[in-house]
Parts: C-alpha cells; structure tokens; sequence
C-alpha cells in the first residue's frame, strides 16, 4: 500500500532553499510504476536519505518517492549485495562485517540509500584505488517513464549498458532505481590498520599524499581550513587498510568497531549558531595539535575510521538557522594549484569552515556522464551561507576550477549556475540526448534539475 | 529556485518601470539571475528599463504587455511567465498615487486608481499566489505603503488603496504558510521617485535603492514585513495610536 503524506517542506543536508512536494512512500514497486505513470506536470523524483547538500533530492510542486520500504537486503554467497533501493548502507555494513566483506565504497556517512549511493555515484577514501560506487554496480531495477520496470546489467545489450551508465551519477532523472546489486570486498576483521601523518603545510601535504597514497586501500587528508600565511593547508593525513584477524585487538572490545547503533550525541535546534571564526579556528587548532606527528599500525575501528561525523546526530544544525553548503571541486593533477587558491580565498574572507577534505582520485567513469570524480584532487569546504563575501569568492573559484578542467560535485551544490556545469561536464549533451529519448516527456525532474538546466 | 546564497534565478516584474522595482532587480542581480520579465505598458520608458537593466549586467531581460486595470488578461501574462520557467521572486510594483484633491472632485478618477491599486494588485497577488504554491517555493513581493496604515486627510484615497492591499497581502502570508511560497510585504515610507517627483519630500524621505536594499535582505531573512527607513515601523506604531482630533491636525 502507498502512502502518500502530507505536502512537505523538504531541505538538504545543508537545510537551505526548502520547497514543498508531495512525498509519497510506495509499498512495493508497483506502487512506484502507479506514481511514475500518474505523475502530474511537475513530475516525480526518487529521494534517499537527504543527505545531499543542496537541492538534488527535491522537487518543488511536485511528487518526492521515499523508498523506504524498499529495503530488504541480501548478502549473497559470492558477498555481493542484493538490496532494494531505499536500504541504508548503515544496515548493510553489520551484515557485511558478519561475513568478512565491507562497502566496495562508502561515503563520509552511513546514513545513505543504496539509491543516493548510485544516483550521486559516490566515492570514498579509496577512490584512488577501487573508483566510484557505481564501478561495482552489477546491475540495477530502474523504473523509467514509461513505467517498465528495466534490469540494467554492467554486461547487458548496449541500449541497457549506456542507460545504466547515465543512471550512475545521474541524480534521479534517469528513472527511479528500486533494487541493485553491487560487489562487496574483503574485509577480514571489523578493524582498520591506520597510518597518521601531520603535515605544517599544503606542499608538504600533497606531497606525502602524492607519493603514498598508492600503497594504502583508504587515504584522505583533513585540512584546517582556517588556517592562513605559512601554515597554509596544514592536515592531518590518515591512511589505512583492513587489518588482518593478527592485528586485530582481542575479543572484549570487539563490539566496539562499529557502533552501528543511533548517533551517541544530538544536536538540538540551536537558533543561533555556536560556530564562528572564534570557535572554529580554536577548534581546528585543537584538532591539528591532538594528532600525532607521525604514527603507523594504530588499530582503529570502522566507524571512527569511515564515519567521524555520524556520532553526532544532526550535527547540520549546529550551521544555525540559515543553513550551510559543502564547495567540493575535482581538477586534474595539473590543476592541483586551486586546492591553494580556494583554501587561500575562503580564509580571505574569513570563512568559518570546519574541518576541509582532501583527496586524490583515480580515473573517473567517462561513460557516466554526470559522475562527478575526475582523476587528479578533490577538495571538500563547509561554509556558512551567512558567510559575507561568500557567493562572490566561489564564482570567482568556479572559474579557477573550470579553468583547470575540472568540475563541482552535484550531490554538493546548491549555488553553481548552468554555464558553470555545463562547462565541467562535457558528456551533458550526451546525457541530455539520452533523457530525451527514455523520458521524452521530463518525468524525472527536480529543482537541482531546473536550476541547473541539465 | 533561489539558491543557497539567495540569488534568485528569475524575476517576473508587474510593473516593469517602476523606479523601485527597477532598484529591486538591481541588488538581486547576480550570475545566477538569467531570467527577468518586465510586464508594463508598452512605452517607451519601458523598452528604456529593459536596456538599462541589460546595460547593467543582467542577463535575460525581456518585457510583457501587462496592464494593471485589466484583470481579464492577467492569468494569461502570469501563465505565460511561469510556463517558460520557475518564476523566484513576483515583485508586485505598480501603483498610482494621483491626487486626493482631484479624486474628491471626480470620483471616477478614485475607481480607477482604486482600480490599478488595489482590483488589480488583489488580480495579480492572488493568481501569482496560486502559481508559487504550484511550482513549491518562490517568493511574492509586494509594494505596499505605510499610507495604508493610517489613513491621512491629504491621501486617503490612495491610502484606502493601499490599506486593502496590505490587507489582502498580509493575509496571502498566513495563507501561505508552510506551503514554501512566501510573501514579504514592504511598507515605505515617502520613497524620491517617478512617482513623487512633483512633491517636496517628507522627512525620513528614502531613494528606491534603500528600498531595494530592504526587499534583499527581507527576502534573504524570511521576513513577512519590512518598513522602509525601518524607523517608519516606530513613527507607525506612535501615528497609529494618537487620537484622533490629533492625528486630523498634524500637518501630514
Ligand atoms: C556527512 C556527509 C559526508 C558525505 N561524504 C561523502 C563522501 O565522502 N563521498 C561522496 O561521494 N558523498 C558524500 N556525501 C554525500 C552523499 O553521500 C550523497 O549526497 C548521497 O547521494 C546521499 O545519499 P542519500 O540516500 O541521502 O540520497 P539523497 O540525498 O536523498 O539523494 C541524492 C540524489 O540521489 C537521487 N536518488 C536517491 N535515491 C534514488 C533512487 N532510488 N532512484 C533514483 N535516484 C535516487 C536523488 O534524486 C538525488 O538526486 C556526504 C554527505 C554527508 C552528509
Ligand atoms: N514613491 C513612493 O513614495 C512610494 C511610497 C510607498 C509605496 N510606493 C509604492 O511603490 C510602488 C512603486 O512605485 P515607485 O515609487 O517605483 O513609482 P513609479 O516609478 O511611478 O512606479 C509606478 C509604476 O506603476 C505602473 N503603473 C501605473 N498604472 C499602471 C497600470 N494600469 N498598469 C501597469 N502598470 C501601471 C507605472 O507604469 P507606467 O510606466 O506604465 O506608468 C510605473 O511603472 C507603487 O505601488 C507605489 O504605490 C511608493
């Protein structure tokens, strides 16, 4: 049976730019066919968990599927997973550790849907070795326009294939994805082998970062965003790798790793928000200082070590009540200067920006043309929307990263204009062709869609 | 849809000449503003408004025959603007201040501003009302005028007007709540422009750029009201309160 709830000011993570839609909670797939085939002049959008940053999982004035019911989840002998499109990954990884596999990615948070993890295409700290998300989709169940039901298979005919590549990273405007199964790796205890290494400043940084991180599975570096002259880029690198049973710490904390149960601290509603440049920068100094200069071999657990932030739950309140947005870009090794201009132009500003993510990615996926890692950086900032000065210096850092042939993720965004993700991705007439032709009619729309003209 | 910075994508005008919504589009203009209607009369002041706003930077400006008095064809100009795209911000502009003396002394003058003013300012604020909460967000805009507050000796004809309209757009507010349109309503106070050249300014007389300035940040703080200087909001309330065989002397 569906549900269809109330109208609904929906947000992202990032709690800016609401608008309303019906939010509807199909039963079964079926329900989802009825809801595609009915849908109204202002089409339909399958969302996940919200935990986009701006406007990719709305559609104002029109239907929003939560797929929630859609959520069993297989494991099956060879590892992969079988799931329904609206399971969390926070419900796969237990069942995973059980049989000694892990995500073959996983984002910065658990709390997402097997279908957000394919529409944004999402990437990990292991980019650089295992790719995108969707690089491990076998196949997916994709409800298009026409109300088929359509099993996409990475091996099938090419019409599927090439649907299916649209589909990952193509931010629910392809069809709405009601199952999928996707390869699972090895992970031989709950636990993670992880190496540390405090850098003063950003050469030193991307230097440790271009020269290891081949020979770790995870890496990714935290910047303090605040900090500014020499000490410019200074973080904190952790790199690591699944440990062995050997390494393992013995039985008695082995419950500890995961700590898959709700987030351990809530932020309440705070009308006025506790961070500032003040608290920021103590905090980040803080932070830098408290990690060691140099460690290898720390034993740490699964959570702490994919998940830091998911131990406090709706800790995107803490923005205040107008909301914050993540700026994240990739630009090719050759453009790895506008890590420095952007950390440079945000703290000219005084930006108050947590903690920033840095990270190096292999090879993107061409085909999927909407997917956001291209080879080369990625650099990852949180900012207050109130931020004075804020809208000018990231159009003028848009244009640093287009010059560099690089692009802005679309899971992030929630300020870019259309020129600016036409120019970063190439393959969007392609992307736009192929639209045309399985949803002739726009059925798949949604107001990251509409803004962005894509 | 408005982005996360409060830029505005697109803009639809009714009253596409006015000095103050022509100051209004000016501080919302940004590389995310590409689209902005301008609905007037044809004239030549407003094909002068599109260039200067092109002029300025602003990307996508075109004009629409509008014509406030003719409430028959407004759903097509409204339907219109929002069949081409989401529609951000519906600034509602237009407005005649006439001359009270002149309306006392012909009525008919007084039903046609009441005609401009209020019939089709309630034409376009209830249509645009229904557009906004179709599409799901947007904002409505609506220039209002502490003239309505308390209605005075020397213009209470276009008092009157505006007093119903502000009526009718606060109401539109509360109507809308929770349905992710919103309306802000803007009571200035005297404002130097086309409108008031003829008249020597009143004090804490303010240019359309302040009341420009006061539709962003409204808009940008969610607010529902905003006076213009944000001083008339006391001077109102004081006014507002004085008795009668007071307020009839004051040499307002
Ligand atoms: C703390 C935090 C850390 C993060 N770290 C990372 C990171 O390291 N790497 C990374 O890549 N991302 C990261 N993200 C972003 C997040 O992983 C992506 O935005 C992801 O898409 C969110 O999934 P969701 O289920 O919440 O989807 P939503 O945010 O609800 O939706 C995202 C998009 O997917 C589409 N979609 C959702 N479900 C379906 C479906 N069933 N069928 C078709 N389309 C669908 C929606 O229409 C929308 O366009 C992070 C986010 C947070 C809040
Ligand atoms: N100026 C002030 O002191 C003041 C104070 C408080 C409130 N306001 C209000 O603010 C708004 C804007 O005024 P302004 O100061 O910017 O003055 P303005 O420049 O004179 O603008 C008034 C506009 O109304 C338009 N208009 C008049 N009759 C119309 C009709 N029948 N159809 C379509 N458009 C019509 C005019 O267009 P044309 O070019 O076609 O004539 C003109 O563009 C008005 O609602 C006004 O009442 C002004």
């Amino acid at each position: 049976m569906e549900d269809v709830l109330p109208p609904t000011l929906l947000t992202g993570w990032g709690r800016t730019m609401p608008s309303r839609a019906v939010v509807v909670r199909p039963g079964s797939v079926d329900d989802v066919v009825t809801t595609v085939a009915t849908a109204g002049p202002r089409g339909v959008l399958a969302r996940g968990a919200g935990r986009s940053y701006g406007d990719a999982a709305q559609n104002g004035g029109g239907v929003v599927l939560d797929l929630a019911a859609l959520s069993d989840v297989e494991v099956l002998d060879d590892g992969d997973v079988v799931a329904g499109a609206g399971a969390m990954l926070s419900d796969i990884v237990p069942l995973l550790l059980e049989r000694g596999r892990f995500l073959p990615v996983t984002p910065g948070t658990r709390f997402i849907t097997v279908g957000g993890a394919i529409a944004a295409d999402v990437h990990g700290k292991n980019h650089h070795v295992d790719g995108s998300f969707g690089a491990h989709v076998r196949w997916v169940d994709l409800v298009t326009a026409d109300g088929d039901v359509r099993r996409l298979a990475a091996d099938g005919p090419p019409d599927d294939v090439a649907l299916l590549a649209a589909t990952i990273g193509g931010m629910g405007l392809t069809g709405v994805l009601v199952a999928a199964r996707f390869a699972t790796i090895p992970a031989p205890t709950p636990w993670v082998r992880v190496q540390t290494r405090r850098a003063r400043d950003l050469d030193a940084l991307m230097a440790l970062m271009v020269e290891g991180d081949d020979d770790h599975r995870y890496s990714v570096a935290w910047v303090d965003g605040m900090a500014r002259g020499a000490r410019l880029g200074r973080g904190v690198l952790t790199r690591g790798d699944h440990a062995r049973p050997d390494e393992a710490p013995r039985r008695g904390r082995a419950a500890a790793p995961l700590a898959a149960g709700p987030p351990r601290l809530d932020v309440p509603p705070v009308p006025v928000s506790p961070l500032n440049r003040l608290t920021l920068a103590a905090f980040n100094e803080m932070w830098f200082r408290k990690a060691p200069r140099s460690r290898d071999g720390e034993i740490t657990g699964i959570a702490p070590f994919f998940y830091p932030l998911d131990a406090v739950g709706g800790w995107n309140r803490l923005y205040g009540r107008r909301g914050f947005l993540q700026y994240q870009f990739a630009v090719p090794d050759a453009g790895a200067d506008v890590v420095r201009v952007s950390l440079e132009r945000l703290a000219g500003i005084g930006a108050p920006s947590f903690l920033s993510v840095l990270k190096r990615f292999g090879p993107g996926r061409p085909e999927s043309q909407l997917s956001f890692p291209i080879a080369g950086w990625t650099l990852a900032i949180d900012v207050p929307v109130r931020t004075p000065g804020l809208a000018a210096a990231l159009d003028d850092l848009d244009g640093h990263v287009l010059a560099a042939g690089g692009r802005l993720y679309l899971a992030k965004d929630s300020r870019a204009v259309p020129a600016t993700i036409a120019a970063g991705y190439p393959g969007l007439p392609s992307f736009r062709a192929l639209r045309a032709d399985v949803d002739p009619h726009g059925v798949f729309v949604s107001d990251l869609s509409r803004r962005l003209q894509l | 849809m408005t982005d996360a910075l409060d830029r505005p994508t697109s803009i639809l005008v009714l009253g596409g000449t006015s000095d103050i919504a022509l100051a209004t589009v000016r501080a919302l203009r940004s590389p995310a503003l590409h689209r902005v209607v301008l609905a007037a009369r044809p004239s030549a002041g407003r094909e002068e408004a599109v260039a200067s706003l092109t002029a300025d930077g602003v990307a996508g400006v075109t004009a629409v025959d509008f014509d406030a008095a003719a409430t028959e064809s407004h759903e097509g100009v409204l339907a219109a603007a929002f069949a081409t795209g989401d529609v951000d911000v519906v600034l509602v502009a237009f407005g005649v201040l006439g001359d009270q003396q002149e309306f006392e002394d012909d009525p008919d003058l007084a039903v046609e501003a009441a005609q401009v003013n209020y019939v089709g300012a309630l034409s376009v604020c209830l249509r645009a009302a229904r557009h906004l909460t179709g599409q799901g967000h947007g904002s409505l805009v609506v220039l209002s005028s502490v003239a309505g507050e308390r209605a005075r000796r020397s213009n209470f004809v276009y008092g009157s007007t505006k007093a119903g309209l502000d009526a009718l757009a606060s109401g539109l507010a509360d109507a809308l709540h929770g349905s992710g349109a919103h309306v802000l309503v803007v009571r200035p106070g005297f404002v130097r422009t086309g409108m008031t050249t003829h008249l020597e300014p009143a004090p804490l007389s303010v240019t359309a750029e302040q009341v420009a300035d006061a539709v962003v940040s409204g808009l940008r703080r969610g607010s529902t009201v905003v006076y213009v200087p944000a001083a008339m909001r006391v001077v109102m309330s004081g006014l507002r309160h004085l008795p009668r065989a007071v307020f009839r002397r004051l040499p307002i």
